[in-house]
């Protein structure tokens, strides 16, 4: 540790929340989130290699109320965090650095996960058949 | 304000550790790499929700699959352990407590990727 006193920048608190800052806070937060949730991807690995019967729990575990409120979790961050993940890499060829663009880039970043979101759940509640039989409901 | 720099670090010219460079070099092509591979990731486990265990097994036991998921595990927990290792040099103060947190972070983050690559392989080779 230094011993020498370093100049220190203002503690987050005393700005007023922008949409800029937040969305910074919300990609390093989404980041460590996810990171933390990616023993799930290795348990429900481990649980497919194991067999039959411990796939079957590792689904239980997925399909129950808290298992889907922890993927809508999941979903919605990794593709907030892939958006503004490429707005980064964006960022690192030197474009769309004045602040027009930048809140341009943030509004598309949030369009776009919320899309990539709500295709990924389109995609899933199809695969386990609720949308077809949503669907057949409104028909009858 | 002069610098923000000790006087060692500007005669040294370097980051600080000397890589910095190297580290925000290989965060972004781990990034790159991450935007194809969890897109295939997250539809593919999503078009899998319903499936049963023999047909999830057979989907992961094709060669173009384990090799992506491999590709995918490996480069999330590349990219996860550099991540996290920024957010803990942020804000973890202790000296002691730092280093600890890194290592333990790193083993842990090493310890779950292999296991999870061992699964993959468990699955391509049907043991």
């Amino acid at each position: 540790m230094p011993k020498h006193p370093r100049p220190l920048s203002p503690h987050l608190q005393v700005y007023r929340p922008q949409l800029t800052s937040v969305l910074s806070v919300f990609h390093r937060g989404t980041g460590g989130a996810l990171s933390v949730a990616s023993v799930i991807l290795i348990y429900w690995l481990w649980a497919l290699a194991a067999g039959p019967e411990a796939y079957a729990t590792a689904q239980g575990l997925l399909h129950s109320w808290f298992g889907v409120l922890v993927v809508v979790g999941i979903s919605g961050s990794i593709f907030y965090h892939l958006c503004t993940g490429v707005r980064h890499l964006i960022w690192d060829t030197a474009r769309g650095l004045d602040i027009r663009a930048v809140y341009r880039s943030g509004g598309m970043a949030l369009f776009i996960a919320l899309l990539l979101t709500l295709a990924f759940w389109f995609v899933a509640l199809w695969s386990v058949g609720l949308i077809q039989s949503l669907w057949k409901g409104v028909l009858s | 304000m002069s610098s923000l720099r000790s006087p060692l670090g500007r005669a040294l010219g370097q980051g600080s550790t000397g890589e910095g460079a190297h580290h925000w070099w290989l965060m972004r092509l781990s990034s790159v790499a991450m935007v194809p591979l969890m897109l295939w990731l997250m539809f593919s486990l999503a078009a899998l929700a319903g499936a049963d265990h023999a047909t999830v097994t057979a989907w992961l036991a094709f060669p173009l699959n384990t090799t992506l998921m491999i590709l995918a595990v490996a480069t999330l927990f590349f990219h996860a352990n550099m991540g996290l290792q920024v957010i803990i040099e942020d804000y973890v103060h202790h000296a002691g407590l730092k280093f600890t947190t890194l290592i333990a972070v790193k083993f842990a983050l090493i310890l779950l990727a292999v296991t999870g690559i061992v699964a993959i392989l468990r699955i391509a080779f049907g043991s």
